[in-house]
């Protein structure tokens, strides 16, 4: 069963007098754990993509498959649920809620799963410290350097050890050691844990970890090489 | 601790003045309602008080439909024997028979016609106001000597004083011709203009020789331990009429119903004025929600797209306006109590107010009542108009898509 399968996505933007094709027609499909490079220059449509697909956004037409279930026609509540469950996102934004330290928003979605407390401590230092975290865990978001953020966020998504990883620009922010360190942690999930990611990226080091790198253009995909096979 | 629990503590402490600036209007609007309502029921208390005291008394035993006609013939028999049971029963000395005449009363000069009670002198300063009233000479003494007290405006209409002497004349039970003749031991002065003009006093045997009674009245009024008390009084002195008897068990509302309605009438006024504070709290309640409900679209965006249902972030947005709600609540009725109380131990005085107190027969200070009831009523509505406020600010995010959310900066 695939992990991910999108058929003839379409979304369409207004811009002014202008329609902007962020998806035009496409159709993926991502067998469960995959490793999925996304490549495109800017504004080529992968945020949303990824948004479509973990059901962020509700496309125009086509339909989107999460585990095998259709997910393009399923109310906000709904959406929420199988997000909370199958899916990590790694916004392009870091987006860390700002009332709450590193370790707390690490939490954040273990505890609205409702992991016990004891569980949920110890899965949240030991990724922190995986990130390279260690002993910033009751920082902030604001005390934190854009980096450090970005790594929480990371953590935050893989904390729940969810199937399907969803990252975009994961490494945007940080030095090409700590952007290495994230790679192989994310293999490393991907090769024990069978985790599925999908990763938005431009950064071309980060496709060389990829076991698939496909590439869009204005909303289309145009090249799909599995380079493992290669 | 629950994390939506944990999030709404910390949400409402981002900016601590705005909330505390809400939580202020709360506090302030409670305490306000804590005093005035607490003012106002003091008050009726009072007015209670001060009515019933000139001569209605807590409960009353009269003849059946004596109440509505004031017929002199609808007696209490054997009215003093009755009295004296009723106070042996409750074991209370504030229990007074009264009879009820109208005569005409004549000085040397002038004659009036006025309302004469007939009053047993031992018992009546328990149940009336009026022996400890008078402010010249003294209160009628023994039981069945020619005296009379009388009120100040009709002494001074009558052109007498002290130990000038009145002639009353009237008719008896039977319908015959009653007249005695008696001596002003004393007269009252009760700054109620009515019943200083209108009113006198003699004692019931003379009252029963004069006006034919044959050992009948008309009242046996009972005062007891404050209003609560009345309807247990009422029931025990039910049960001691025989029940063949004509006779009926009257409380202070039945003898005097204006008295109530005025109060109803008070209250709904200020009802209305009360609703208007509340209702300007909720709006600055609903403005200070939907502000940061609507600053916060990012930050709630990026926790539904985690996987937080819309519903349970409405919860949320509820739950920081129940918390702030619930110390507005408490802090208002313990400092509104704490006022109030201050003034309930040391009463409360206007400038202006003892020329009214006096003109009204009220006490030159005010005295609140603070009570579980004063102290909850208006935080309990405060509260509840709060949570109404937060409730469209909470629906808003149902209709919120996170990408959308997230966007905003
Ligand atoms: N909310 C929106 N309103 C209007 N146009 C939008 C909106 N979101 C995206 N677009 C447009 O859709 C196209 C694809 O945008 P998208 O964000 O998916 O690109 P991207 O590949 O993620 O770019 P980047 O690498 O810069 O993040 C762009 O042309 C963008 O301008
Ligand atoms: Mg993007």
């Amino acid at each position: 069963m695939s992990a991910v399968r999108c058929v003839d996505l379409c979304k369409t933007y207004r811009q002014g007098d202008q329609d902007i094709k962020a998806l035009d027609h496409v159709s993926i499909d991502i067998a469960k754990g995959q490793f999925v490079c996304l490549s495109a220059p800017s504004g080529g449509g992968k945020t949303t993509l990824l948004n479509a697909i973990g059901g962020l956004d509700i496309p125009d037409s086509g339909e989107v498959y999460i585990a095998g279930e259709r997910i393009d026609n399923l109310n906000k509540g709904e959406l929420a649920d199988i997000r909370l469950k199958q899916i990590g996102f790694v916004f392009q934004a870091y987006n860390l809620i700002p009332v709450l330290s590193a370790r707390e928003n690490v939490e954040f979605v273990m505890q609205v799963q409702g992991v016990p407390s004891a569980e949920r401590i110890k899965k949240s230092t030991a990724i922190l410290k995986e990130v390279g975290l260690e002993g910033l865990e009751d920082r902030r978001p604001a005390e934190m350097s854009g980096g450090q953020q970005q790594r929480v966020a990371v953590a935050r998504a893989v904390a729940s050890r969810p199937a399907l990883v969803l990252a975009d620009e994961p490494t945007a922010n940080l030095d090409s050691k700590t952007a290495d360190e994230l790679m192989a942690l994310f293999t490393e999930l991907n090769e024990h844990h069978n985790t599925t990611f999908v990763i938005a990226t431009h950064d071309q080091r980060v496709m060389t970890y990829a076991g698939r790198l496909i590439r869009m253009l204005d909303g289309r995909i145009v090249d799909d090489i599995n380079q493992r096979a290669a | 601790m629950n994390i939506v629990f944990r999030l709404a503590w910390r949400n409402l402490w981002r900016h601590p003045r705005r909330t505390w600036l809400t939580t202020g209007a709360m506090v302030f609007s409670n305490i306000l309602l804590v005093f005035m309502i607490s003012l106002q029921f003091g008050m009726y208390g009072l007015m209670i008080d001060n009515a019933l005291q000139v001569f209605t008394g807590h409960v009353q035993v009269q003849a059946s439909g004596y109440n509505e006609d004031k017929k002199m013939r609808q007696t209490v028999p054997d009215i003093i024997p009755l009295a004296n049971s009723i106070r042996t029963t409750l074991n209370s000395e504030t229990v007074a028979a009264r009879g009820w005449a109208f005569a005409l009363a004549s000085s040397e000069d002038r004659s009036f016609g006025i309302g004469i009670y007939g009053v047993e002198p031992e018992f009546e300063a328990q149940v009336s106001n009026i022996p400890g009233l008078v402010s010249d000479g003294r209160y009628l003494e023994t039981d069945n000597a020619a005296e009379i007290v009388v009120g100040s405006v009709l002494a001074r209409n009558l052109h007498v004083k002290v130990g000038d002497e009145l002639t009353l004349l009237g008719s008896g039970l039977d319908g015959s011709f009653a007249a005695a003749v008696v001596n002003i031991v004393g007269i009252f002065d009760s700054g109620v203009n009515d019943i200083d003009r209108n009113i006198a006093e003699i004692p019931l045997r003379l009252f029963q020789e004069t006006f034919f009674m044959e050992g009948g009245g008309h009242q046996i009024v009972v005062v007891g331990d404050g209003l609560e008390a009345v309807p247990a009084i009422r029931s025990t002195v039910q049960s001691m009429l025989p029940d063949d008897s004509d006779l009926v068990v009257l409380d202070w509302d039945e003898i005097q119903p204006g008295l109530k309605q005025a109060i109803q009438a008070d209250m709904s006024s200020s009802f209305f004025m009360y609703l208007v504070l509340v209702i300007l709290v909720s709006f600055s309640v609903l403005n200070t929600q939907l502000m940061s409900v609507l600053e916060r679209t990012r930050e709630f965006g990026i926790v539904m797209a985690l996987g937080l249902r819309p519903g349970r972030l409405g919860r949320l947005v509820l739950l920081e306006t129940a918390m702030m709600g619930l110390i507005g609540a408490i802090l208002g009725a313990a400092a509104g109590g704490l006022l109030t109380s201050w003034f309930t131990s040391h009463g409360l005085a206007f400038p202006g107010m003892d020329e009214m107190a006096a003109r009204f027969n009220l006490p030159a200070r005010m005295y609140p009542e603070v009570n579980v009831l004063t102290l909850s009523a208006g935080p309990a509505v405060v509260f509840v108009f709060t949570m109404l406020a937060a409730i469209y600010p909470a629906l808003r995010l149902r209709w919120q898509n996170p990408v959308d959310a997230m966007r905003v900066a």
